[in-house]
C-alpha cells in the first residue's frame, strides 16, 4: 500500500466527518443564542424552552465536534510532515491563533453556560452563549484562512526552500478567505435552518396525528393540550414548535440567498486563482460560456490527460460566463487550452527529489479527478436548492398555523434535515480534491510568490510507515462509525422525548417554572448537564 | 541565543505546564471513576467537579500543539510524526473520553453507563499516559536523521525513557486529582482522598522527581539544580500538609511541586527542543527548528493580549464554580426514555 494514498484517505475522511458537526455546531449555536436573548428579553416561556431543547441537542453534536477536531490539529504533523514544514511558518500562525483566540473562549463560556443557569446572573448567563457561538464563528475564520492560504498563497516568499511569511495582513485578508469565509457561514446557518424545520415539523405533525391539535372549517388550527401529560403537551409546546419551524425555515431561506451570492464571489476568483479546478468543475474541455447541466463521456478514465471524450448533454448557454465573469459571452477555460500551460509553467514530471520517494520523476497529472469534482460541484448547489425550497413551501404550508396530516410529507422532513449536510460535505470534497495535484495550489497572478506551491506527493511524512497509516485510518474509522451512530441514536431519543427531554423538571412538577428553592435549582442544572 | 525562539520556548514550557496542572486533575479524576468512586453517586460527583472546566483545560493542549507549529514547525512535524502510533492512540484515549464524559448520564441503560465509565477512565489513562511517553521522549531524544525523520520502525521509540515518562505523568494526575478531589468535593469522598494522599503522595510523585533529576544530570547545568530542590522541597510540603488537613495549601505545594519539577525537565533540556540519539548534529535545537523571526513576531503579540485574557476568564470560572459538590447535590438520574413512554402510552 502507498502511503500517500493511505493519508489521503484518511485526512479526507477525518475533515468531512469532522464537519459534519461544524456547521450544525455554528449555525444552531448562534440560534440558540439568539432563542435565549428573545427569552431574557420577552420572558415568555415558550423561548425558554426553545433554548434548553435546541440547546441539549447543540450539546450533545458539539462534543463530537470537540473529540474529532483534536484529531485535526495533530494530523498534519503526523501525516503531513513535509507539509508542516515547509509551511509551519504561515499556516500554523492561524491554527495556534484559533485555539488561543476562539477555542479557548469557546470551551470555557459553553462550560459556564451548561452548568450556569440558576447560578449566573441572567445577563452574564446569556453573554456566556453569546461568547461560544461567537467564537465558534471566530475559529471559522481562522482555519479557513488557513485553508484557502494552501488554495491561494499570499504574503509569503521562499526561504531556504519554505515559505516563509513576509506579510501578515495579506495572509489573514486573502480574498479567497474573505469570499470563503461568508459561504461556509451561510452553508452553516443552511444546516440549522433544516435541523429546525425538519424537527419541528415532526413534533407538529405528531400533535396532529395525535389528536392534540386539530383544524377547524377554514383550516385554521386549533391548538389542544393533551390532558394528563401536563407541561409535557401544552399550548406553549405547540408555540415551541411552530415558532421553531418558522424561524427555521427563514434561516435556511436567508442562508441559500447567502451561500448562493458568496458562491457566486468565489466562482469568479476561482477563475483567475485556480481555472483548472472550474474547468474540472464544468467538464469543459474547451473554451466556453456554457454552464453544464449534464454531461456524458468517462468523467474518470484512467490517466487522462485530455478529455476530448465527453460530451456536454445539456448547457445551460452563458450562465458560465455569467458565475466567472459577469457577462454572457466571454468564455471560461477548459481543460485543452489549460493543460499546456500549467505544463509550461510547473513542469510535466515531477522533479528527481527523495521528497516525492517512489513518485519523483513521475509525470504530473494537472487535471483533478473530474468525477468528483463536477459532481460535488452540482451536488452541493442542487442539494442547499432544495432544502431552500422546502423551507419556502413548508413556510406557505404552514401560514394558517400547522402542518399536513401526512405521514409521507413528514418523511420528507428528514430528508429536509439532512440535504444541507450532504451539501456541506459535497461543497468541501469538490474544494479540496479540485485543488489536487497540489497541497498547495500555486497563485499564479502575482510573481514572486508565484513559485510558492506543493505536491501533494511531497507532503507526506517520510518515516511513516503504510502500516502506522493504516492503523490510524482503521482506528479512527471504526471509532467514528461507532461514535456516528450513538450521536444520531442519542439525538433522535431526545428529539422524541420532546422538550421535557431537556427540561425534566417540566414533566416532575408539571407547570412550575421558577418558583424553587436553591436546591431544587440546582438539581435541575445538573440534570441539564451531566 | 535569540531572544525571540528563547521566548517562544517558554511559552511552550508554560503551555505544557499549564496543561499537565489543569487536565492533570480531570484526567486523574476520570481515572478515578473506576478506580475510587464507590458507587454511581460518587461516581457523579467526581465528574461534576470537572464538568464545566475540563473542556477548556484541554484547549491548554490543543494550544501546546498549536504554538509548537506556528513557533517551532520542525519541532511540530519531526516529533508528532516519529511518534505517530503513541500519539494516535492519545488521540483515541481523548476522543473516548471528552464523548464519555458528555454522553455518560445520558445513557439509561446501567450496562452502557458502565462502558461509557470504563471509556472515560480508560481514555484518561491512555491520554495520561501517551502524553507522558511523549513529552520524556521529548527530552530524552529519538532517532532522527538530518531531516527530522524518524529512522527504523514505528516502534523505535518505545524504550525505558517513554515507559518512565508515562508512569510518571499517570501517577502525578492521580495524585493531583485526589488531592483536586479533597479540595473541591464534601463528605464520604473528601475523607477518603486525604486518606489516601496521606500515605501515596510521595510514592506516586516520585517517577516525575525522577524524570527531573534524570534529565538535570543528564545535562549539567547549575540553574535546574535549583528548580529541582524547590520542587523536592514542595513535595515534602505538600505531604506534611496533607497530614495537618490543610487542603488548600496541599494544592498548591503540589502545584508547585509541578512547576518547578517541569520548569527543571525544560531548562535543562533548552536549547535543544528534540535530541536526536544518531548525532548531536542533528538535534532540532530553539535555532534551527522555529520559525522566522517576523512569524515570532506576530505571535508574540497576539500571545501577549491573548494569554491573560484566557488565565483571567478561566480564573473567573474557577470562581464562579468554587462550592463543593457532594453527593446531596446530585439529583436522581432520570433518563429521557421514560417520557418518551409517558407520551406513547398517552397514544
Ligand atoms: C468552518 C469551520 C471549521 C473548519 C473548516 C474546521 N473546523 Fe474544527 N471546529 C470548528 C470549526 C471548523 C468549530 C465550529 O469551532 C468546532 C466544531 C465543534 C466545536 O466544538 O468547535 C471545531 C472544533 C475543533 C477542535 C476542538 C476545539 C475544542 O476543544 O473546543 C479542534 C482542535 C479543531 N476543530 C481543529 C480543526 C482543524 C485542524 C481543522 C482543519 C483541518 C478544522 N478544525 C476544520
Ligand atoms: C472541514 C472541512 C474540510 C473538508 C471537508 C476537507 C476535505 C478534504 C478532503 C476530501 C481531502 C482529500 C483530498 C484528496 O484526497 O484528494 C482533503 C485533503 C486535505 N485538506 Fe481538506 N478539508 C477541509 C478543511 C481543510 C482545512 C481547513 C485545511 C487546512 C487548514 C485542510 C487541509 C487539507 C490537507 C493538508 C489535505 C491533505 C492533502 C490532500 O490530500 O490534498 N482541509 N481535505
Ligand atoms: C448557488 C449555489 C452555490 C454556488 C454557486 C456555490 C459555489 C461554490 C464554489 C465555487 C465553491 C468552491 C470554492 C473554492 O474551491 O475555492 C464552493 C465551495 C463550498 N460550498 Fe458552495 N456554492 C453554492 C451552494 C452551496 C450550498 C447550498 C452549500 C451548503 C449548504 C455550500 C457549501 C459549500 C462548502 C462547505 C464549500 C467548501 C468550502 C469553501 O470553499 O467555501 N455551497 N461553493
Amino acid at each position: 500500500m502507498d502511503p500517500l494514498e493511505i493519508a489521503r484517505w484518511q485526512f479526507g475522511i477525518t475533515t468531512v466527518y469532522h464537519f459534519l458537526m461544524v456547521p450544525l455546531t455554528i449555525g444552531l449555536g448562534f440560534v440558540v443564542a439568539c432563542l435565549q436573548t428573545a427569552w431574557v428579553v420577552k420572558k415568555k416561556p415558550e423561548y425558554l424552552r426553545m433554548t434548553k431543547f435546541w440547546g441539549k441537542l447543540f450539546l450533545i453534536n458539539f462534543i463530537m465536534g470537540v473529540a474529532t477536531g483534536i484529531v485535526q490539529e495533530f494530523q498534519f504533523g503526523m501525516a503531513w510532515s513535509e507539509y508542516s514544514r515547509f509551511v509551519g511558518d504561515v499556516f500554523g500562525a492561524p491554527l495556534a491563533m484559533e485555539a488561543l483566540l476562539a477555542f479557548f473562549v469557546e470551551s470555557t463560556f459553553l462550560g459556564l453556560w451548561i452548568f450556569g443557569w440558576n447560578r449566573l446572573p441572567k445577563l452574564v448567563h446569556l453573554a456566556c452563549i453569546w461568547a461560544a457561538s461567537l467564537a465558534t464563528i471566530l475559529s471559522a475564520y481562522f482555519i479557513l484562512v488557513a485553508n484557502s492560504w494552501m488554495q491561494h498563497p499570499v504574503g509569503v516568499e521562499i526561504q531556504d526552500g519554505r515559505a516563509v511569511m513576509t506579510d501578515a495582513w495579506a495572509v489573514f485578508t486573502n480574498n479567497t478567505a474573505l469570499v470563503t469565509f461568508p459561504h461556509t457561514i451561510f452553508g452553516a446557518f443552511a444546516v440549522a435552518g433544516g435541523f429546525l424545520l425538519g424537527i419541528s415539523w415532526y413534533h407538529l405533525y405528531r400533535r396532529r396525528a395525535e389528536g392534540i391539535d386539530t383544524v377547524d372549517a377554514e383550516g385554521r388550527v386549533v391548538v389542544g393540550e393533551a390532558p394528563k401529560l401536563g407541561a409535557a403537551r401544552d399550548k406553549t409546546d405547540y408555540k415551541v414548535w411552530i415558532k421553531s419551524l418558522r424561524i427555521g425555515a427563514v434561516v435556511a431561506m436567508v442562508a441559500f440567498t447567502g451561500v448562493a451570492f458568496s458562491g457566486h464571489a468565489q466562482a469568479q476568483l476561482m477563475i483567475q486563482q485556480q481555472p483548472m479546478k472550474m474547468a474540472a468543475a464544468e467538464a469543459a474541455c474547451h473554451d466556453g460560456t456554457g454552464f453544464s447541466v449534464l454531461a456524458v463521456g468517462d468523467l474518470s478514465a484512467k490517466g487522462q490527460t485530455d478529455c476530448s471524450n465527453i460530451v456536454a448533454v445539456f448547457e445551460l448557454p452563458g450562465l458560465l460566463s455569467f458565475l466567472a465573469h459577469e457577462d454572457f459571452t466571454t468564455p471560461v477555460r477548459g481543460v485543452n487550452s489549460l493543460l499546456p500551460e500549467y505544463q509550461e509553467k510547473y513542469g510535466t514530471h515531477l522533479p528527481n527529489d527523495p521528497i516525492y520517494g517512489e513518485r519523483a520523476g513521475e509525470e504530473i497529472n494537472y487535471l483533478p479527478v473530474m468525477e468528483v469534482t463536477y459532481w460535488g460541484f452540482r451536488l452541493m448547489i442542487t442539494f442547499g436548492g432544495m432544502a431552500a425550497v422546502a423551507a419556502a413551501i413548508a413556510l406557505w404550508t404552514t401560514r394558517k398555523g400547522t402542518v399536513y396530516n401526512n405521514k409521507w410529507i413528514s418523511r420528507l422532513a428528514v430528508f429536509g434535515i439532512l440535504a444541507p449536510f450532504a451539501a456541506n460535505s459535497a461543497g468541501w470534497v469538490f474544494t479540496e480534491m479540485g485543488r489536487q495535484p497540489f497541497v498547495v495550489a500555486p497563485n499564479p497572478s502575482m510573481s514572486g510568490v508565484d513559485q510558492v506551491f506543493m505536491y501533494t506527493a511531497a507532503a507526506v511524512s517520510p518515516g511513516v510507515t503504510a502500516g502506522e497509516l493504516l492503523f490510524s485510518l482503521i482506528g479512527l474509522g471504526l471509532i467514528y462509525l461507532v461514535l456516528l451512530v450513538v450521536e444520531v441514536k442519542l439525538l433522535f431519543r431526545y428529539v422524541r422525548g420532546g422538550i421535557p427531554s431537556a427540561m425534566p423538571e417540566l414533566a416532575q412538577k408539571s407547570g412550575s417554572e421558577g418558583t424553587k428553592n436553591n436546591d431544587e435549582q440546582d438539581n435541575d442544572v445538573l440534570a441539564f448537564a451531566y | 541565543m535569540e531572544f525571540l525562539p528563547t521566548l517562544w520556548f517558554v511559552v511552550i514550557a508554560v503551555l505544557w505546564i499549564g496543561y499537565l496542572f489543569l487536565e492533570g486533575f480531570d484526567l486523574g479524576v476520570g481515572m478515578l471513576m473506576s478506580t475510587f468512586a464507590k458507587d454511581e453517586r460518587q461516581r457523579r460527583v467526581l465528574l461534576n467537579t470537572i464538568g464545566p472546566v475540563w473542556d477548556g483545560n484541554e484547549v491548554w493542549l490543543l494550544t501546546a500543539g498549536g504554538a509548537t507549529f506556528a513557533a517551532f514547525p520542525h519541532w511540530y512535524a519531526s516529533l508528532f510524526s516519529a511518534l505517530y502510533i503513541p500519539l494516535t492512540l492519545v488521540l483515541m484515549g481523548l476522543i473516548f473520553r471528552a464523548v464519555a464524559i458528555e454522553y455518560r448520564g445520558k445513557a439509561h441503560r446501567e450496562a452502557t453507563r458502565r462502558l461509557w465509565t470504563v471509556a472515560l477512565s480508560g481514555g484518561s489513562f491512555v491520554a495520561a499516559f501517551g502524553v507522558g511517553a511523549m513529552l520524556a521522549l521529548t527530552t530524552t531524544g529519538l532517532p532522527l536523521n538530518e531531516n527530522g525523520d524518524r529512522v527504523g520502525g514505528p516502534f523505535v521509540w518505545l524504550n525505558g525513557y517513554a515507559v518512565m515518562g508515562g508512569i510518571a505523568v499517570v501517577a502525578f494526575c492521580l495524585i493531583h486529582a485526589l488531592a483536586f478531589v479533597m479540595l473541591k468535593t464534601d463528605g464520604d469522598l473528601r475523607v477518603r482522598a486525604r486518606k489516601v494522599l496521606s500515605v501515596w503522595l510521595p510514592l506516586g510523585l516520585l517517577p516525575l522527581a525522577a524524570w527531573a533529576i534524570l534529565v538535570v544530570v543528564q545535562n549539567q547545568k547549575l540553574l535546574p539544580w535549583l528548580a529541582l530542590a524547590v520542587a523536592v522541597v514542595a513535595l515534602v510540603a505538600a505531604w506534611l500538609l496533607v497530614r495537618r488537613s490543610k487542603e488548600g495549601l496541599a494544592f498548591v505545594s503540589l502545584a508547585l511541586f509541578l512547576v518547578a519539577g517541569a520548569a527543571a525537565i525544560f531548562w535543562a533540556a533548552y536549547p535543544v527542543v528534540l535530541p536526536s540519539t544518531l548525532d548531536a548534529a542533528f538535534d532540532l535545537t530553539i535555532d534551527n527548528a522555529s520559525s522566522s523571526p517576523y512569524t515570532l513576531q506576530l505571535m508574540s503579540i497576539v500571545a501577549a493580549f491573548g494569554v491573560p485574557l484566557v488565565l483571567a476568564y478561566q480564573g473567573w470560572t474557577y470562581w464562579v464554580f468554587r462550592k463543593r459538590v457532594s453527593e446531596r447535590h446530585i439529583p436522581e438520574a432520570h433518563a429521557v426514555e421514560p417520557i418518551v413512554e409517558v407520551l406513547q402510552k398517552a397514544k
